[in-house]
């Protein structure tokens, strides 16, 4: 756990770039800091592993503050990516990933492994070992940088906009792997950055800071969206508030309404009567028992033939599953004739419709 | 340039120069013995003072300009004014002008050349956990070697130059085939001496840029 206990960083202009912050990191979390430029986020950040040194308060690591450590020992066991990568252009990308292994003394078979198994894990290819940075695109550069940073398996990690040279389709790609390889990681990372999409994509909690390093608000990214201390965070968020709060709540969490369902058997009629109960002008059709309960997709009353069967079938485009997003599930709704998201299992079995309803009620 | 080649080798006296092999490598000898050491010695000199310049930058400005005045005298005028302390005719007398002149240009592209390792890489170094020592030496020292070789090219063609100079003090090298030629009124050993001067001036810095070439592999641009 990293915390920090009334941190101040004074520079000796007298700006003071972060102002008694008090900040608990919990271990293998993504902790995001968040702000406009001059919000002392780096400050922050570089504080934990000495490259900048508080002026009062204490910064501490595991329950040790870090200035009682030697810095270079520290930093070993911290790996550290910034936004420039700052390979080291004389070395190879083999040199450059064992670079923290060669300082702790490994003996070469075990800094060879450890090379080609985090290629690996950073999605590299094995020919680029021998390659020089310049000769990699930019998106081959920062993973790495990112390989670097984990060549000792450090528990914390520190990263600086990581992935703010790249080009967006990149940048999305490089988050995505970032989240699954945190996933098998479990790192206790500190991630700056200046964008609050990348902070809610990215952070278990959010801390929003503002100029002059003072603390606004410290949270999961939900809780942020949904209750903003103050107009600061709220015009920080943006205004699409709901809308990204949506992004962060899965389907599984709001309980789907059972919505007007036929079968393919049933007449004109009774399917008529099932959906003037529920107030629409289509129903669900969704095979019986005998056919597992799949989804067939829907039918309008407008165009009833004698059974259902013998009707027009319309698919619905857009199904969502349980581990959707209602963000995904509005798409799905204004997209649709419909007007509603339909939720299907991973066999594709009929559970419900996702009403515009269900989903304000959510947000609200 | 052309007539000018005619007219001197029309002007060489072959049988002379296969008469004298001996004295042409003994001259080679000593010009390549005094323009290495005094480069030498000026690189020793330089680093640290350059290393001094970077962690200490207020120093680089005054050193700069001592460094500047120094070179602007005439080095004939430099070997009396050591006369008194080291002895006119003295190797000492030749290696420490000499080597007034190499430290300048070195001091000046070390310091360049340390300058110029971008911030992003010093502070990825430091974060990775090097020590201050082992960073310049691992980190800054091989990025600013393009720099540093490319002042110890220029330092070595000028001194190549300026050892010839160092014959009227009875130091030897091609100069003396200049002061030899003009006594005797004999056009080809003044012609020999130009022609080797040059030569050297020219091989030695081909050979540096070859050595430049494979200690920086990285700087070659192929994808």
């Amino acid at each position: 756990m990293i915390s920090f206990d009334a941190v101040t960083k004074r520079f000796p202009d007298g700006t003071v770039a972060v102002d008694e912050l008090q900040l608990e990191i919990p271990d293998g979390e993504v902790v995001v800091l968040v702000g406009p430029s001059g919000c002392g986020k780096t400050t922050t950040m570089r504080m934990v592993n000495r490259m900048v040194e508080p002026t009062s308060g204490t910064v501490r690591l595991n329950g040790k503050d870090v200035m009682s450590q030697d810095p270079a020992t520290l930093r070993r066991g911290i790996g550290y990516v910034i936004q420039q990568i700052g390979l080291f252009p004389h070395r190879t990308i083999a040199d450059n990933i064992a670079t923290v292994p060669r300082l702790l003394g490994w003996d070469k078979r075990r800094m060879q492994g450890r090379v080609e198994a985090l290629m690996e894990l950073v999605g590299l290819p094995p020919e680029a070992a021998q390659r020089y940075p310049h000769q990699l695109s930019g998106g081959q550069r920062q993973r790495v940088g990112v390989a670097r940073a984990l060549a000792v398996d450090p528990p914390v990690m520190l990263m600086d906009e990581p992935f703010g040279a790249v080009d967006p389709i990149v940048r999305a790609r490089l988050q995505e792997e970032f989240l699954r390889l945190q996933r098998e990681v479990r790192k206790t990372i500190v991630f700056v950055t200046h964008d609050i999409d990348e902070a809610i994509l990215m952070g278990d909690r959010i801390a929003i800071l503002a100029q002059g390093g003072r603390l606004q608000q410290y949270g999961p990214p939900r809780e942020l969206l949904a209750d903003p201390v103050n107009d600061f965070v709220a015009s920080f968020l943006g205004a699409e508030r709901g809308l990204k709060r949506l992004a962060l709540i899965p389907v599984s969490e709001v309980t789907a309404e059972p919505g007007p369902v036929v079968s393919p058997d049933d007449t004109a009629e009774q399917a008529t009567q099932v959906a003037r109960s529920f107030g629409t002008d289509w129903a669900v059709v969704v095979d019986g028992a005998e056919g597992n309960g799949r989804l067939r997709g829907w039918v309008s009353l407008h165009e009833l033939e004698a059974t259902v069967g013998e009707s027009v079938l319309r698919p619905f485009a857009l199904q969502v599953r349980a581990t959707d997003s209602l963000r995904v599930a509005l798409n799905a709704m204004v997209t649709s004739r419909t007007g509603v998201a339909v939720r299907v299992d991973e066999e594709g079995r009929y559970q419900g419709i996702l009403t515009q309803e269900l989903i304000s009620k959510e947000i609200r | 340039m052309t007539p000018l080649v005619i007219l001197a080798t029309a002007l060489v006296r072959w049988d002379w120069i296969a008469r004298n092999g001996d004295e042409i490598w003994l001259r080679t000898q000593q010009h390549l013995v005094l323009t290495a050491l005094s480069v030498l010695l000026g690189l020793v000199v330089a680093f640290p003072l350059a290393l001094a310049a970077i962690r200490y930058p207020r120093l680089y400005g005054p050193l700069l300009g001592v460094g500047g005045v120094l070179f602007t005298i005439p080095s004939v005028a430099l070997f009396p004014l050591l006369g008194p302390f080291t002895g006119i005719l003295t190797r000492t007398t030749a290696l420490i002008v000499l080597t007034i002149y190499t430290v300048l240009i070195l001091l000046r592209n070390t310091v360049e050349g340390l300058r110029s390792v971008p911030a992003d890489i010093r502070e990825a170094a430091e974060a990775m956990g090097y020590r201050r020592t082992a960073q310049l030496f691992k980190v800054e020292l091989p990025l600013a070697l393009p720099v540093i070789i490319a002042g110890l090219r220029i330092a070595t063609v000028t001194t190549i130059g300026l050892v010839t100079i160092t014959a009227v003090i009875g130091q030897g090298g091609y100069g003396q085939f200049f002061i030899d030629g003009f006594l005797r009124n004999f056009a080809t050993v003044t012609i020999v001496g130009i022609v080797l001067s040059v030569a050297l001036a020219v091989g030695a810095d081909l050979l540096l840029l070859l050595v430049q070439r494979a200690l920086t592999p990285w700087t070659r641009r192929t994808a």
